[in-house]
């Protein structure tokens, strides 16, 4: 399997092209728990970030609550900055359908109006339900349904592929 | 116990939440836990999550009440449900309606959750029991039995301040007798593993056996309060006595109100609570009421996120269950 830092080496210079072309000088980052906001934590400390690191647990907004209920294991949403008028980027670690992206977007807004959110995801493995893509993208893989990308860590961060029963 | 397993599905999943008798400590972490995921929403733009956004909650009380029919409606409606406030006290059941008619009209409206406080002890399992599969009953007070969310807001607000609770002296202290609260508090607090639990009150305000719920037992205010680290007073439910249970409400204070005095004798950190609503000058005085170890306010505020908890907590096992799916 592809190391995870390895890719978050490459998210690293394309999020740091990404942002002077697009001439934002002080973005703040927004882990999704629990693997998105491991690769946040990294890439604010590779960018040098100033504001603090966000995290979101989207638990609250997912779009199946009325199937499964509540994660029993949510954790505190924390974005210790004022979200109006900010570059964000969102982090997580794999795109798969694009619905934890949308509940995350939700969320954000209920914060304040962004000036504008960028995605950086470790892995794009396809399979989009819903018209989101990422602007940054560690990795492209290609899967059959019946397989999922995990991301284990924080320490270390490592990539597997299992098979669903 | 019936009720045990009215409230709990085949896999131990909270389907209601009449009573903290019968849960586990998992339960109540879990409770704790996503309550205090609940807590920022409120300092957000936004206080509103899309959870239970389409459902309907139906307050019925059949007794009177602010502060817990408010932060219940407050909880619904942060969480997008849409909120029905009956009170009953003061229309049907003057009617003689019995309360399966009063259940069957309400669920004919097509709601989601029933959240109920009865004078009757039991009430809010009867309830449970004849409902339709996919409503939760949550008990917000049945006679003189349980008031378990607010056993739930006390212990999250006693762990906001102080988490080890096998370290803790807990001191429970008035009208024991009468009070729902305390009955619920005491379970919430030995599940927990609190390190010890006192209750103080005068022999006639104590229910019989009181010591078989594992407290230790006080009759004067002086003694029970020595190192204690958390003080919970209750209040004196004069509408709930019969007869001359007590000599008169200026003696009960002389021997039970919580003073600055008294309060010097538990630990200097201790905290002080109480559920509301206070009779100042009779269980407690206004200085300590007010005073910097009252954490009085911070509970009313912390019950909005508990009841959150629980809402969301209980309605989402009922679709998990009626949809087959694992959480």
């Amino acid at each position: 399997m592809r190391d995870a830092e390895f890719l978050i080496e490459a998210m690293t210079g394309q999020l740091q092209e990404l942002l002077t072309r697009r001439g934002i000088a002080e973005p703040a980052l927004v882990g999704i728990h629990t693997g998105g906001v491991w690769i946040a934590e990294q890439l604010h400390a590779r960018l040098g970030v100033t504001a603090p690191l966000g995290r979101l647990d989207i638990s609250f907004y997912r779009d199946d609550f009325s199937r499964i209920g509540v994660n029993p294991q949510v954790r505190p949403s924390e974005l210790p900055f004022d979200v109006d008028n900010r570059h964000l980027i969102l982090i997580d670690d794999v795109l798969h359908t694009g619905r934890t992206v949308r509940a995350a977007l939700n969320e954000l807004f209920d914060y304040g109006r962004p000036a504008s959110v960028l995605l950086a995801v470790l892995v794009d493995r396809g399979g989009r339900e819903l018209p989101i893509e990422a602007n940054v993208v560690g990795a492209y893989l290609t899967l059959p349904a019946d397989q999922h990308v995990r991301l284990t860590g924080p320490d270390p961060l490592q990539l597997s592929i299992q098979i669903v029963p | 116990m019936s009720t045990t397993h009215i409230q709990l599905d085949a896999q131990g999943r909270l389907l209601h939440f009449l009573t903290i008798e019968g849960l586990t400590y998992h339960h109540l972490t879990e409770i704790l836990d996503t309550a205090e995921s609940l807590r920022g929403v409120a300092e957000r733009r936004v206080k509103k999550l899309p959870t239970l956004h389409g459902k309907t909650v139906v307050n019925l009380f059949f007794e009177a009440s602010t502060r817990t029919r408010t932060t219940f409606e407050l909880a619904a409606k942060r969480l997008s449900a849409d909120v029905l406030n009956l009170n009953i006290a003061t229309s049907s059941a003057v009617k003689g309606e019995s309360l399966l008619d009063t259940l069957r009209n309400i669920e004919a409206m097509q709601c989601d959750m029933f959240v109920m406080r009865h004078p009757q002890s039991g009430a809010a399992e009867f309830m449970a029991r004849y409902v339709k599969p996919h409503i939760a009953v949550l008990n917000a007070g049945d006679g003189r039995h349980a008031h378990p969310t607010q056993a739930m807001l006390d212990v999250f607000t006693i762990r906001r301040h102080k988490p080890d609770f096998p370290s803790l002296q807990i001191a429970i202290v008035g009208d024991i007798l009468h009070s729902r609260v305390a009955r619920s508090l005491i379970h919430a607090l030995s599940i927990l593993g609190a390190g010890e639990i006192r209750v103080i009150a005068p022999r006639t305000l104590l229910p019989a056996q009181v010591e078989d719920l594992g407290v230790r037992v006080f009759h004067h205010l002086a003694d029970g309060l020595r190192d204690v680290d958390v003080v919970v007073m209750l209040r004196l439910q004069r509408e709930r006595m019969e007869g001359a249970l007590l000599p008169s409400e200026q003696e009960f204070f002389q021997q039970y109100g919580l003073t600055e005095e008294r309060l010097a004798l538990t630990k200097a950190d201790a905290i002080v609570m109480h559920p509301g609503p206070i009779n100042r000058g009779v269980e407690i005085d206004s200085h300590v009421a007010d005073g910097p170890r009252s954490v009085i306010l911070e509970q009313v505020t912390n019950g909005i996120a508990v009841r959150m908890a629980i809402m969301s907590i209980t309605l989402g096992h009922h679709h998990a269950r009626l949809t087959g799916e694992e959480t």
